[in-house]
């Protein structure tokens, strides 16, 4: 077969007779249990040109794939229609396929019977075998048309970009750099460490988060292949797989990094205070600050917001590093690939006033209730109500608050069970004579320990209500909050009262997730967060070649699972870095010189730049290395002279005259 | 699913025959989704992939009418979403001379839909098909539709 390839590949000429196989794919039951494709192959068989069909339970199996090189042998085919699932998933199997056998990629026509027939019309047999032979039918037709096409290769820049220093980004970072690439790792806030800093104890080990957290973020700044830039933004991304520039600008901190030693003695004598972030707005931070005691780079930062300018600090920094008058400044970088790692917020009850949360002093978020347990917390890891700051005795706790509710989000976030029946745990280990009851629809504990730790809580003495609040009232007098619930278990209606209810809140998408979205081009899930390549078989890829997605960005996920895809996408991004090149799509638009007038209505058209005026010849000339294949400049072209290759205007309308068929109509 | 989507799906006699032109990145996905997710939907539509609306060509819509087309849907991005920048941009001021291009012939408004549907949308997807499919069926078979033509 060897021998061949060389001499056959993309040789098909013009007036080659077109000998077409074409495979129809049962997918088990997934097409078969819904279309007849005996049916299908057979009246396809009857099209000009086709000299093959074949039916198979699964075509993308190993003796699929054999029967199609089989029968391209067999019947010397130079067009492969395949009628199956998505090309968007199965394309490059069956483009890998025919090229082993010496035919052009591009010569597979992919025919999607299966999303876009037999799953969405699942109790219309008939129609849907009917549907399924217009398609095919137009995959054959078009798939004549076809024409050879090389893809191209791009050498790729062996730098990295990770967007967000949370513990996701951070490993993809650690990772990519212990195999000796150079990272950028940028971070919008002032200290690396994402939320995962600001927890107190992690599930289901209860070990303390900043002290696992706190050594990894001091290797990512000792790590010499890792360039840190905190409060960065990237603000423009060109370019393509291998080779994307990026824009970062460097908020300004308003103090010389190089001269602050974190010492925070401006802060002592800033007289500004406002609320501090870091810790849900519990207690105050001033308006020169270091973000938290383990924050890398330990530098301080001026909320220029909310600074009075009555320059205590430049007077109180013995180095010197105050500079009220700094701009924000950029840095072109130009890496081979990035790698998202975004992160989330917290839904936030205010709004809808979610069970008295806003209204109530004494309903909280299970972040702030996470602040209140940390020792370095507001309240020194006291647990205390916000109304009177007294110790609370009985505390609820609600689950599922903006999760699996049709009226705000209905998906599940996964990690709020845990969280609940961990931070009841810590409360009743601190002060044994609280009293905890957790509300939930269902408790879910899917991966290791969390069972277990399900269990605890309950030998702890947590108790479990399954129930949601139905009315949620604070008591005027002792800020108690009175709750009206269903206990579905028992199917009686419970009155209880606590002293401090905290909400389980769940996983909603942050800014940086729309920012990152428009800047790269991703796709978003119907969650709001970012849409992987493929559910199951490509988590971390996205559709943008050289682009890869980790943690919560791209839906929810606990701690270790966004380590993993941290790690993962490190993978994945070595593929590229270190082959050190990358196979780009060979779909380009091109220009008939003969035809163009050289009017020049593409040029605009092009977003990358891809068309410029060849002004000795007065023509349009497209330059395959920018060009990204969408054919915009195409249907704008008033001469036809330019075509998009594999999209081309006969291909395209052999697929929309073949939408129908001729009925002979009775006289 | 709803019982009337389940009933409308199940509605016999004429079913339209309508072009849909989708773009590789957004509302092929949508259609993807709507079998991911099962979204039941009448068997009217044909799929035509283009890698962006950007592509969708005058021609290939007024073709689709002519060849037989009873209903011709443009869809793509969400307007900010494209994966080409801007090309769904484009498609807008494109599909504002075609829709009078269309009412100058006579071709109805339910016949030439523009919409946007993100690979996520599988259900705003399917939703699209059976309206669109309930109005051309209220219609009839399209005006410009040659004779014997199925």
């Amino acid at each position: 077969m060897n021998d061949t390839k060389a001499t056959e590949k993309g040789t098909v000429k013009e007036s080659e007779e077109k000998r077409v196989g074409v495979f129809v794919c049962e997918c088990g039951v997934n097409i078969g249990g819904v279309v007849n494709t005996w049916a299908v192959a057979d009246y396809i068989g009857t099209l000009p040109g086709v000299k093959v069909t074949s039916v198979n339970k699964f075509t993308c199996s190993d003796s699929g794939q054999a029967d199609i090189q089989q029968k391209i042998k067999e019947y010397n085919l130079n067009r492969v229609v395949v009628a199956a699932c998505s090309p968007k998933t199965h394309e490059p199997t069956f483009r890998a396929c025919i090229e082993q056998m010496g035919l052009n990629q591009y010569f597979l026509e992919f025919v999607n019977i299966r999303d876009h027939c037999s799953w969405i019309h699942m109790w219309e047999k008939e129609k849907a075998t009917e549907k399924a032979k217009d398609l095919v039918r137009m995959g054959v037709e078009r798939s004549k048309l076809l024409e050879p096409l090389q893809a191209s290769e791009v050498p790729v820049t062996d730098k990295a970009l990770v967007i967000g220093a949370g513990v996701a980004g951070m490993q993809s970072a650690l990772d990519l750099a212990d195999m000796g690439f150079q990272v950028y790792l940028v971070e919008k806030e002032p200290s690396i460490g994402g939320r995962m800093a600001r927890f107190d104890k992690v599930f289901p080990t209860n070990d303390c988060s900043i002290c696992i957290l706190g050594p990894k973020m001091v290797e990512v700044a000792r790590n010499k292949n890792i360039k840190i830039m905190s409060y960065s933004e990237v603000k423009a991304v060109d370019g393509y797989v291998g080779n994307f520039n990026v824009k970062v600008e460097h908020k300004p901190r308003y103090l010389d990094v190089a001269k602050c030693t974190g010492c925070a003695k401006c802060s002592e004598v800033c007289p500004v205070e406002v609320p501090y972030d870091f810790n849900e707005g519990f207690g105050t931070r001033k308006a020169i600050y270091v973000p938290f005691p383990q924050a890398v780079p330990l530098r301080a930062v001026l909320d220029k917001e909310n600074c009075i300018s009555c320059k205590a600090c430049a007077k109180a920094c013995q180095s010197g590093a105050i500079n009220y008058d700094m701009q924000p400044s950029y840095t072109d970088l130009n890496v081979g690939v990035i790698i998202g790692a975004v992160g989330f917020k917290t839904y936030d009850p205010e709004p809808r006033h979610d069970f008295g949360y806003g209204l109530y002093d004494n309903v909280i978020t299970a972040m702030e209730f996470e602040r209140l347990l940390n020792a370095a917390g507001p309240t020194g890891g006291h647990v205390v109500r916000p109304s009177d700051c007294k110790e609370p005795i009985r505390v609820g706790f609600v689950n599922c608050v903006g999760s699996r509710d049709k009226a705000t989000n209905i998906y599940c976030s996964g990690v709020c069970c845990m969280v609940t029946i961990k931070n009841a745990q810590l409360l009743k280990e601190k002060r044994p004579e609280t009293d905890q009851t957790i509300m939930y629809i269902d408790i879910r504990t899917p991966f290791r320990g969390y069972e277990e730790s399900y269990n605890r809580s309950r030998n702890l003495g947590v108790k479990f209500l399954r129930g949601r609040p139905v009315e949620v009232k604070e008591d005027p007098v002792t800020k108690n909050i009175k709750v009206r619930i269903e206990d579905t278990l028992a199917g009686e209606m419970r009155n209880l009262e606590f002293d401090l209810m905290v909400l389980a809140t769940g996983i909603v998408p942050n800014e940086g997730i729309n920012q990152i979205q428009q800047l790269l081009k991703l796709s978003k899930a119907a969650d709001g967060l970012l849409m992987e390549a493929h559910p199951k078989l490509k988590p971390v890829d996205t559709t943008i070649d050289g682009v890869f997605l980790a943690g919560v960005a791209s839906g929810p996920k606990d701690i270790p699972y966004a380590v993993s895809q941290g790690s993962a996408c490190a993978g994945r991004a070595t593929i590229l870095l270190k082959n050190k090149k990358a196979i780009t799509e060979g779909i380009t638009a091109i220009v008939n010189p003969d035809v163009c007038v050289g009017c020049q209505v593409c040029i605009p058209m092009c977003p990358f730049q891809a068309i410029k005026m060849d002004e000795q010849a007065g023509k349009a000339n497209v330059m395959k290395a920018l060009c990204k294949g969408c054919g915009t400049c195409v249907a704008a072209c008033p001469t036809g002279a330019l075509e998009q290759s594999h999209f081309k205007n006969n291909q395209l309308l052999a697929q929309v005259r073949n939408v129908f068929k001729f009925q002979e109509v009775a006289a | 699913m709803s019982a009337e989507a389940v009933a409308a799906t199940k509605t016999d006699g004429w079913e339209p025959k309508i072009v849909a032109f989708c773009c590789n990145w957004c509302s092929y996905g949508g259609a993807d989704s709507a079998g991911m997710g099962r979204f039941q939907q009448p068997a009217s539509a044909r799929i035509i992939r283009v890698m962006c609306s950007g592509r969708i060509d005058p021609l290939h819509v007024f073709n689709a009418f002519l060849e037989g087309a009873d209903a011709v849907l443009v869809t793509g991005c969400h307007i900010g979403d494209c994966h080409y920048v801007n090309g769904n941009d484009k498609t807008k001021i494109k599909y504002k001379y075609l829709e009078n291009v269309a009412h100058e012939l006579g071709i109805e408004k339910e016949r030439l839909q523009l919409n946007w549907i993100s690979a996520s949308e599988g259900e705003k997807f399917a939703n699209f098909i059976r309206d669109v499919t309930e109005q051309i069926k209220k219609l009839g078979p399209s005006p410009l539709k040659p004779e014997g033509v199925a």
